[in-house]
């Protein structure tokens, strides 16, 4: 060392070198507000009827249920962990509700069910995880079958139909003109989550153990415990999607939110969460959540098939992640 | 030239001349000569950090050297990859070979280098014949069809050696071979040495094991602090003359070593067992104090601490803390009961190297940085600097990743994490291990001064001038017992070693 340094206290480090404002400007999260943007003119240009407000509220069904789960399910991948059982416990939630509803219940209890049992679900899965130490990619995939199983073996090629009335609330309903019932759960839930993840001690510990589970052991973290909660709120967040989902249609089919799973990870992965662990945030799933519904409803307009949207999607996810990869390679 | 065991002039097959390696900070090998001779055995010794694992990566190639040279037959030569050495004839024996479950005997003894056919496809009943004579010449009755996972413990060492033989090999290393095997074991594989030697091969045997060196080599050669000390024929020696060679060093490094006013009792842990690492550990701590435990590595130190803070279960045992049964289930418990543990292993349990540092600072102590669990990045922030200015961290800033720091500035990270909790009892295991020499010096003038505030400090360490500079006592653990508690005058570095490697003592410290 050439120049002589005052040892001790002399020196501060400071906090930060960067304001948390200089920060979000170079995040992922602003790239993707770039392209929600980008898109929602691109929409406008392509169809005269994309501008219209009854029009865009109807393009917030394509993404409200899937988000509520992905906000969970972005916690979870943080962790370090997944849950592919989603759409298999949304069926086995309509399945659940559908078998009280037939029994007489009302709406409160019809909703109750279909909560309790994604709740169930969860803990299930987060037994296999955190109990059994199964890989969380292994179990879920057990348990996507599982569930779905059973609602197969209830339901058979039949449907449960004739939920009361009072039911549609949640699927079909308005808060005030053309915001709906499940767009505003949305927008809670998105506080809630960000809340929870950026501001909380739970939250920083989730972080921890997808960094590193054993350095968050050795600190004092109950890593199993913080596992076992976020499965626990990913079964309660599909539960309470089948609520939505199955007041929106009206009716259970054993195939209902078939492949909804992989559109809810996407959905994660696409809002800027490392697959890995470790990394995320809720507002990246929020962008990433209208970048999906808009890009949907878009090609919707245009009357675009849907095989052809999921090429769409995925293209989408490959080009965004990718993109900040090639301009790091080609800067090289 | 030195006289073989035999009286006859032989030139060694394999030397080392003045060889230099420098890590950042550490000159791990500072000038080191070796000689191994054809049909002997050469027992290199030296504490850990001595430098014997880092001659071995150089003999392999898996190290290349900094200064000096390597002879093969009195020539000049170089091991740029594993492949030249290999090349050479050097093969080396380690501790735990990796081996493939899925593939046969005969696959394992010659995978990467397997005989090939005219038509360059792998010669199958060659690779088998060749795999059988191998294992016959170590008297290793053993199919080379057979799957490896078909075997026992045993046989797969077997297996592990004839791969290391499968080369040709002029030059055996064996790097603590005897570690991990029974005592039957044991006597077949110095049999196994004894047929090398007639085979004319040269062997450097490392171990910390004094019996089996004396049992089994001819020569011996000791290095300290990676430098050469001394060599010579195992016959003109005896125990005490090596240990000596081996700790009696210069004390360069200064330790802040106070006048200790030791407080009242205030840990006692009783009977502390584990199946298999570690049993009936028993010791009392007292404010202020500052306890070594030193041991071989494999000893349980690490294993016995960190069944102590609830990572592993003991089978039984009891803490009591200040006068109450302390009952630890988990890291969680510890740090509420008021012990820490500031892990070896910095990267992967002491620190989370992609997190800023003022998240690691507060990870333990959320607690007391939240409200009501909500986190507050103001208290977080004052708390992280409190610890790490004391304790003189170096960092762009506090939201800096701790990745991105040198090892010493990340084990200040940890310590400082742990000290935030306000702990009664820390516990540092290999405090200063890969860090340099004024990082090394700001944590030992720092543990000085936590035990002067009454904090009790439990060090592991396998430094021996760390552990006579800094402790007031000192356990020397191995094979996962307590062998020695020593203080006062008892407690030399010949003490400490012989009690760790288990050699008799003549005068037992009472």
């Amino acid at each position: 060392m050439s120049m002589t340094e005052s040892t001790g206290t002399g020196r501060r480090i400071p906090d930060q070198l960067a304001t948390p404002a200089q920060k979000a400007l170079k995040s992922w999260e602003s790239l993707l507000l770039l392209v929600a943007i980008g898109i929602f003119v691109l929409n406008s240009f392509a169809s005269p009827y994309f501008l219209d407000a009854w029009n865009l509220s109807d393009a917030t069904f394509n993404f409200t249920e899937k988000a509520m789960i992905a906000f969970a399910m972005a916690l979870l991948i943080i962790a370090g962990e997944i849950d592919l059982s989603v759409a298999s416990i949304i069926a086995l939630a309509s399945t659940a509700m559908g078998v009280v509803m037939q029994a007489g219940a009302g709406t409160p209890v019809i909703v109750l069910v279909g909560l309790l049992t994604g709740l169930a679900c969860g803990g299930f899965n987060g037994f296999l995880v955190t109990r059994l130490g199964l890989p969380s990619i292994v179990a879920t995939i057990g348990t996507m079958s599982l569930f779905r199983g059973i609602s197969y073996i209830v339901l058979g090629d039949g449907a449960f139909r004739g939920y009361p009335d009072s039911f549609a609330f949640f699927g079909q309903g308005y808060a005030f003109w053309v915001i709906s019932v499940e767009l505003v759960i949305f927008a809670l839930l998105a506080v809630i989550y960000a809340i929870v993840l950026h501001r909380t001690n739970f939250g920083r510990a989730v972080y921890a153990v997808g960094n590193n589970a054993t350095g968050a052991l050795f600190s004092g973290i109950r890593v199993g415990r913080v596992k076992f909660i976020l499965f626990l709120l990913t079964g309660l967040m599909s539960g309470l999607a089948a609520v939505c989902l199955t007041s929106r249609l009206g009716s259970t089919r054993p195939s209902i939110a078939s492949g909804m799973e992989l559109e809810v990870v996407t959905m994660v992965v696409l809002g800027g969460v490392n697959i890995l662990g470790g990394s995320g945030s809720i507002p990246g799933v929020v962008i990433a959540a209208f970048v999906m519904g808009l890009v949907t409803f878009g090609l919707g307009l245009l009357n675009v098939p849907g095989i052809v949207m999921s090429i769409f999607i995925g293209m989408l996810l490959i080009g965004v992640v990718a993109l900040p990869r090639l301009w790091k390679l080609m800067r090289r | 030239m030195a006289e073989t065991p035999d009286g006859a002039q032989e030139r060694p097959v394999l030397a080392l001349d003045r060889i230099v390696k420098e890590f950042p900070g550490v000159r791990a090998l500072d000038g080191v000569e070796l000689e191994l001779h054809p049909g002997e055995v050469t027992a290199l010794i030296g504490e850990n950090g001595a430098g014997k694992s880092t001659v071995v990566k150089i003999l392999t190639g898996i190290y290349q050297p900094d200064g000096g040279q390597i002879l093969i037959d009195g020539q000049p030569t170089a091991f740029p990859t594993a492949q030249a050495a290999a090349d050479a004839g050097v093969t080396a024996i380690h501790q735990e070979t990796v081996l493939f479950d899925e593939l046969s005997v005969a696959e394992n003894i010659f995978i990467g280098h397997a005989p090939r056919t005219r038509f360059g496809m792998i010669d199958r009943a060659g690779m088998k014949r060749r795999a059988g004579e191998i294992l016959a010449s170590i008297g290793a009755e053993i199919d080379p069809g057979v799957r490896l996972r078909d075997l026992g413990i045993a046989s797969r060492h077997l297996v592990a050696i004839a791969r290391a033989l499968s080369i040709d090999a002029r030059v055996v290393i064996m790097d603590e071979p005897t570690a991990a095997l029974s005592q039957k074991e044991i006597e077949e594989l110095y049999e196994l040495v004894d047929t090398l030697k007639a085979q004319g091969k040269a062997i450097l045997f490392i171990s910390h094991k004094f019996d089996e060196i004396f049992r089994i080599a001819d020569r011996y050669t000791v290095f300290r602090d990676g430098q050469f000390v001394g060599a010579g024929l195992m016959r003109d020696t005896d125990e005490g003359a090596l240990v000596q060679m081996m700790v009696g060093r210069s004390v360069d490094q200064i330790f802040p070593k106070r006048e200790s006013l030791l407080g009242v009792e205030l840990l006692k842990v009783v009977g502390y067992s584990h199946p298999t690492e570690f049993e009936d550990i028993n010791f009392t701590l007292r404010r202020g104090e500052i306890l070594g435990f030193y041991g071989l590595v494999g000893a349980g130190r690490s294993e016995f601490m960190q069944s102590l803070i609830g990572i592993t279960k003991p089978s039984k045992g009891v803490v009591r803390l200040e006068d109450r049964i302390k009952i630890i289930r988990s890291p969680a418990d510890a740090i509420d009961a008021g012990i820490v543990y500031v892990p070896e292993d910095r990267g992967r349990q002491g620190a989370i190297l992609d997190l800023p540092i003022f998240q690691n600072v507060t990870l333990p102590s959320l607690g007391q940085t939240s409200k009501h669990g909500f986190t507050q990045l103001a208290e977080e922030f004052a708390l992280a600097r409190k610890y790490t200015q004391r304790l003189d961290l170096r960092a762009a800033s506090l939201d800096t990743h701790v990745g991105s720091l040198s090892g010493g500035n990340q084990q200040k990270v940890v310590i400082a994490k742990w000290l935030a909790t306000r702990p009664k009892v820390i516990i540092l295991d290999e405090p200063t291990k890969g860090i340099d020499i004024g990082s090394k010096a700001a944590v030992h003038d720092f543990m000085s001064e936590l035990a002067a505030e009454g904090l009790s400090v439990i060090m592991v360490s396998s430094e021996i001038p760390e552990i006579m500079g800094m402790a007031d006592r000192v356990i020397v653990m191995r094979e996962g017992r307590i062998a020695a508690e020593l203080e006062g005058d008892a407690l030399t570095p010949e003490t400490l070693v012989r009690h760790a490697a288990g050699i008799g003592l003549k005068e037992d410290a009472a």
